[in-house]
């Protein structure tokens, strides 16, 4: 009777909280505060669990991941970011070069890593294009190719109607080869893409005029993730070319990368956490880019509770385990 | 008509979304059949990506053609094709191909090992100048830099931050390595460096997972986006 009588108590008490919360906050903060509330009361509630040695099944900690990234998006939650060394120094470099520099940025990815490379890959591409920077696009993965047209004619292209294909940039897609591919461009372009993506010969485009290899070039981006990606760009273009290499990556190869920073790679982007702080640099260079899309900025919010949930349970977990394991000794 | 077809398209890529979520309950048919249209799907696109680029994009119109078209010139006494552009060496890389595929056959399952020792080698020789260029010649250089100077011989010029990091990488790479160095028993001296080194590989160990948390979770962020932004309309 005791046990029913308290959580009527505790219900009555989570339900005037609730009525209070909502005569007292914004309606637009709303959405964001009950969230929080469900999650960490969640997250206490199985904190005390774990405290009397009760298991958590695993598909609570799914519902948890789900609700901390759901509601971040269905009532956003923004932070404000500080562009990290690796990541300022990709910007600085792409900001630094005269305009009419020939910069490259390769597409090479594929749909399960597009969530958290695209959004850098617009980002840069939005950049050298603001700067009036001549951007040669192309991919080493089959699957970038669709993915690097889709960012070119629905994001990219849309905002810089001014600039002509051929001229300002050029698309000259995808080529099988992996590291071939590499070998060959850097001392010679035509020998492996005789023609861009309209087959237009590599000969008749202006960008082309003064660009006969990779060596020419005065900037490189590699976006990816996987093989070949930024790596395949630094063995085989970077380092033996004498180019400038910065790497935009999924963050799960970042770590990989960070040996290479800063003597082969100008910097590296490492994620959406890396997406973010480019976007942010962008926003604040240049302000009349305020209302350009920014999905890295707006991933971060559920990427943080996320995180803190995660952490959460490494900390539940933790203590289930050293609960039980007391338990043990005991007996 | 294309309005529908939107409309179905967003339907089926949710359909297939949520039954690839539904094995975190249990494992179920709905998760069995999004997981074989994938794989069937990726073979499939990876087929015609492959045939088209490779088989036809390179062999077919840099040699096929023109061979065949000249074998049936010289037979029919027909006008003898253009060879401007062909690259008859093409056709080792397609024999190559053809061996590979005799695999099937097991009385001459063995000709297959011809085109993979092909590759083995060519991969080796392409990977092992640039490799040790890049992942040891400028590695070790970036590693053996001065501790308190910028450059050598330019005195006491660093600062705080720089001969930190120095220092850093210098105790890291050295006490690591020591770490897997097995000929001699890690006790004394030697055991701690080692398992100073093991304190750096777990840190880094832990900064891969905390960045492939982040990648894992972006992907499940684009998915959810998709399912409450693009198919439920629930994200303005």
């Amino acid at each position: 009777m005791g046990k029913v009588n308290l959580t009527l108590l505790l219900a009555a008490v989570a339900i005037v909280i609730i009525i209070a919360i909502a005569l007292i906050f914004p309606l637009e903060r709303l959405g964001q505060l009950y969230s929080l509330l469900l999650i960490f009361g969640g997250l206490v509630a199985l904190l005390l669990r774990s405290i009397f040695a009760k298991e958590v099944d695993r598909r609570i900690i799914f519902l948890f991941i789900f609700v901390a990234v759901a509601a971040p998006l269905l009532f956003p939650i923004t932070f404000s970011e500080k562009p990290t060394a690796v990541v300022k120094a990709v910007f600085d470099r792409v900001e630094s070069l005269p305009p009419g520099s020939t910069v490259l940025l390769s597409f090479d990815f594929d749909p399960a890593m597009a969530p958290e490379v695209q959004p850098m890959a617009n980002a840069i591409s939005r950049h050298c294009l603001k700067k009036g920077h001549k951007v040669i696009f192309m991919s080493l993965w089959a699957t970038g190719q669709a993915l690097l047209t889709q960012s070119l004619t629905n994001t990219i292209l849309p905002e810089f109607p001014e600039k002509q294909d051929g001229i300002d940039y050029v698309n000259i897609g995808y080529k099988a080869g992996n590291e071939g591919v590499l070998n060959v461009i850097v001392s010679n372009f035509e020998k492996m893409f005789p023609t861009d993506v309209n087959s237009v010969p590599l000969g008749e485009i202006e960008i082309f005029d003064d660009i006969r290899s990779c060596r020419d070039l005065d900037f490189i981006v590699s976006f990816g993730g996987g093989l070949p990606g930024s790596k395949e760009w630094v063995l085989f273009v970077g380092d033996p070319g004498g180019v400038d290499v910065a790497a935009g990556v999924a963050a799960v190869v970042a770590p990989q990368l960070y040996p290479y920073y800063p003597a082969q790679l100008v910097g590296i982007l490492g994620g959406v956490k890396g997406a973010a702080e480019y976007e942010f640099s962008l926003k604040e260079t240049y302000p009349d880019l305020k209302d350009m899309d920014t999905p890295g900025l707006k991933m971060m919010g559920p990427q943080t509770l996320a995180h803190i949930v995660i952490i959460s349970f490494i900390v539940i977990g933790n203590i289930i385990y050293f609960r039980g394991r007391r338990k043990e000794k005991g007996q | 008509m294309e309005v529908l077809f939107e409309h179905f398209r967003l339907w089926l890529a949710a359909f297939l979304t949520l039954g690839i979520f539904s094995f975190l309950y249990k494992d179920n048919p709905w998760y069995k059949l999004s997981e074989a249209i994938f794989v069937g799907i990726s073979a499939g696109y990876w087929f015609v990506v492959l045939f088209w680029d490779n088989f036809y994009g390179k062999f077919w119109v840099g040699a096929g053609d023109y061979t065949f078209g000249w074998i049936g010139a010289k037979l029919s006494g027909g006008e003898v094709p253009s060879s401007s552009g062909i690259d008859l060496m093409l056709w080792v890389g397609a024999i190559l191909g053809f061996l590979m595929l005799l695999r099937l056959i097991p009385k001459i399952g063995w000709l297959s090992r011809w085109p993979l020792a092909f590759i083995v080698g060519a991969t080796a020789g392409l990977w092992l100048i640039n490799y040790v260029a890049s992942n040891v010649m400028v590695q070790v250089q970036a590693t053996m830099v001065p501790l308190f100077s910028s450059t050598f011989g330019s005195g006491f010029d660093s600062s705080l931050g720089a001969i930190i990091g120095t220092i850093v990488i210098f105790v890291g790479t050295f006490s690591g390595l020591v770490y897997f160095f097995f000929s001699k028993a890690h006790t004394g001296a030697f055991g701690t460096t080692a398992k100073i080194g093991i304190l750096f590989l777990m840190i880094t160990f832990g900064a891969s997972f905390g960045y492939t948390v982040m990648s894992r979770m972006s992907l499940l962020i684009g998915r959810i986006d998709y399912l409450l932004g693009d198919w439920l309309g629930m994200i303005k």
